[in-house]
């Protein structure tokens, strides 16, 4: 159909994987876009700093939530610091386009919230061994 | 320029609706945002940039004079837009939310204090809560909402009782930039006046749609924006009672807007210059009133009728729609502004589908937040109209929007493991 909303992003949208929550997650995070309304949780069960479940949660549209459909699916078998070292335009390449500046803020949210969260799980660690 | 009311003729004055958008015509329907421009507007902010350009209130010489001369023709011709007793009451800001900061800082930090309340309502732009939510913040007043119905009016049973307390100002839009509302400000400002408490009026999504007699209104305050209104970013205007903005101390301080300076101590100039520190826009003032005079000469009352036709047959059209839900009250309530939502899609898939076919919306909270909490709204399309809009514009957003459940399907439910049900 158009060139912004692909097949892959349209069947990751209407059957996105990885869709839930997870029960005592290492990593569980949730932003808000404030211009659209748009909200994506990330729960990540993490073993030796590899991530072995990743879920999400949330409401949005279809690049938003096609995005982190496709990014839960990435991260599998990644480490933390792998992970953190992503940046927009990987979330771009996973994609498969480069949206504009304001769909961009909807792509990449999925990956905001993946870093936050990787973020906080590292201060909080820091914080016990201090 | 064109003579009555005729949207063909109306068009031709607008060069931006002349031009194709993802190869379709251009279909504007976001004016609650932002308005397009009228060749007259375009002309004179050319013509005063490129042949008698000139600062303002300072130069002795015949350019600046001119310049003078037409930046506050312009302050004329805006406060007889708005019917203003007095010319010393418009003070030209850089927009609505400016104007209502210049407020909040200035005669809020006079008058509100500890224990003080100030009320506004449920429905209010971000521009008409957040400096009052800082300025309660700030001195320790409390922020008190007037709610809403469920079908989008103020609820006025609680208006009296709200205001039974030490509520020193009610803030209130005229029209609601998501719902559309044309609200009763008349009968709040009196029972406001009655209390005690002076009234703000967010002027933004009502004085470039309506007939505003000020006078009429009985408010102390009211704010607008010039580019919603066929005039340029930039420039935006606070109408004050000349005697409220006398004893209000200045908002911005610089050039331009005093009496006389010593080394330790300053006087200001009377309203409205005592608002306006700086290098005023005058380009864009210039602009304002060249949107003005084109809107007086096409007719508020006819624009109302106009944007009042179009939004009765646009809500008709759009219910028809299976899954579209409408937000707000009937149309006979409100001016050319309509929220909805279509199914479960998403107002970005929405906008991004209609962008496509040459059709400009908004989609997301429209600057809106609370509200749409109130009404349990993740996010809301938004159509709105203006004087150049046409029936058979609507009739092509309805046939996207027709098409757009074929596209969008809506996404399938998963199960708790991630999963996705077949």
């Amino acid at each position: 159909m158009e060139v912004l909303y692909r097949e892959n992003i349209l069947d990751h949208y209407r059957n996105p994987r990885n869709e839930g929550t997870l029960e005592d997650a290492d990593i569980s995070h949730e932003l808000d876009n404030p211009l659209c309304g748009d909200r994506i949780r990330i729960d990540i069960r993490l073993k030796d700093g590899v991530v072995i479940e990743a879920r999400f949660s949330g409401r949005g549209c279809v690049i938003s939530i096609a995005s982190a459909s496709i990014l839960t699916e990435e991260i599998v078998g990644k480490s933390v610091t792998e992970l953190q070292a992503y940046r927009e335009e990987d979330m771009f390449r996973l994609l498969g386009i480069t949206p504009g500046p304001v769909r961009a803020r909807c792509a990449l949210l999925p990956l905001q919230v993946l870093k936050e969260g990787i973020s906080r799980l590292r201060g909080k660690e820091q914080g016990l061994r201090a | 320029m064109s003579t009555g009311f005729d949207p063909s003729a109306i068009r031709a004055d607008f060069p931006t609706l002349a031009q194709q958008v993802n190869g379709r015509p251009l279909i504007y329907l976001d004016n609650a945002a932002s308005s397009l421009k009228p060749q007259p507007v375009v002309e004179a902010i050319r013509v005063f940039y490129q042949s008698r350009y000139a600062s303002v209130h300072r130069g002795i010489y015949t350019l600046s004079e001119e310049a003078t001369a037409a930046y506050e023709e312009a302050r004329d011709k805006v406060a007889s837009f708005i019917k203003a007793p007095d010319r010393r009451g418009i003070v030209f800001t850089r927009n609505a939310t400016e104007a209502i900061n210049l407020v909040a800082h200035s005669w809020g930090r006079l008058h509100v204090g500890r224990g003080d309340r100030l009320l506004v309502t449920e429905m209010e732009h971000h521009s008409n809560l957040l400096p009052w939510l800082l300025l309660c913040r700030e001195v320790g007043a409390e922020l008190i909402y007037l709610p809403i119905t469920d079908e989008g009016r103020l609820d006025l049973s609680q208006l009296d009782r709200l205001l039974d307390g030490p509520v020193k100002l009610v803030a209130v839009t005229h029209v609601s930039n998501v719902l559309g509302t044309v609200n009763p400000v008349r009968e709040i400002a009196a029972r406001a006046h009655a209390a005690g408490a002076l009234v703000l009026v967010d002027g933004a999504q009502s004085v470039p749609h309506l007939p505003v007699d000020i006078g009429a209104l009985g408010c102390d305050f009211i704010a607008f924006s010039g580019h919603k209104m066929c005039g340029p970013t930039g420039i935006g205007v606070l109408y004050g009672r000349p005697e409220l903005l006398e004893s209000m101390p200045p908002f911005l301080v610089g050039g331009g807007m005093i009496e006389r300076v010593g080394r330790t101590d300053a006087t200001w100039a009377p309203p409205p210059h005592k608002f306006e520190a700086g290098t005023p826009a005058i380009a864009e003032a210039i602009g304002l009133g060249a949107a003005v005079d084109y809107l007086k000469h096409v007719g508020m009352e006819a624009i109302r009728a106009h944007e009042r036709a179009l939004t009765t047959y646009a809500m008709a059209q759009l219910s028809a729609l299976p899954g579209l839900r409408i937000i707000g009250p009937p149309a006979g309530e409100r001016s050319g502004v309509i929220a909805f939502t279509l199914a479960s899609i998403h107002p970005h898939d929405l906008a991004f589908l209609l962008d496509r076919e040459g059709i400009a919306i908004r989609a997301g909270l429209h600057c809106a937040q609370p509200l749409h909490e109130r009404l349990g709204l993740e996010a809301t399309a938004r159509v709105s109209f203006y004087l150049y809009n046409t029936c058979d514009e609507i009739d092509q957003l309805v046939t996207v929007l027709q098409n757009a459940q074929r596209w969008l399907p809506g996404r399938s439910v998963s199960k708790s493991d991630g999963s996705a049900i077949p």
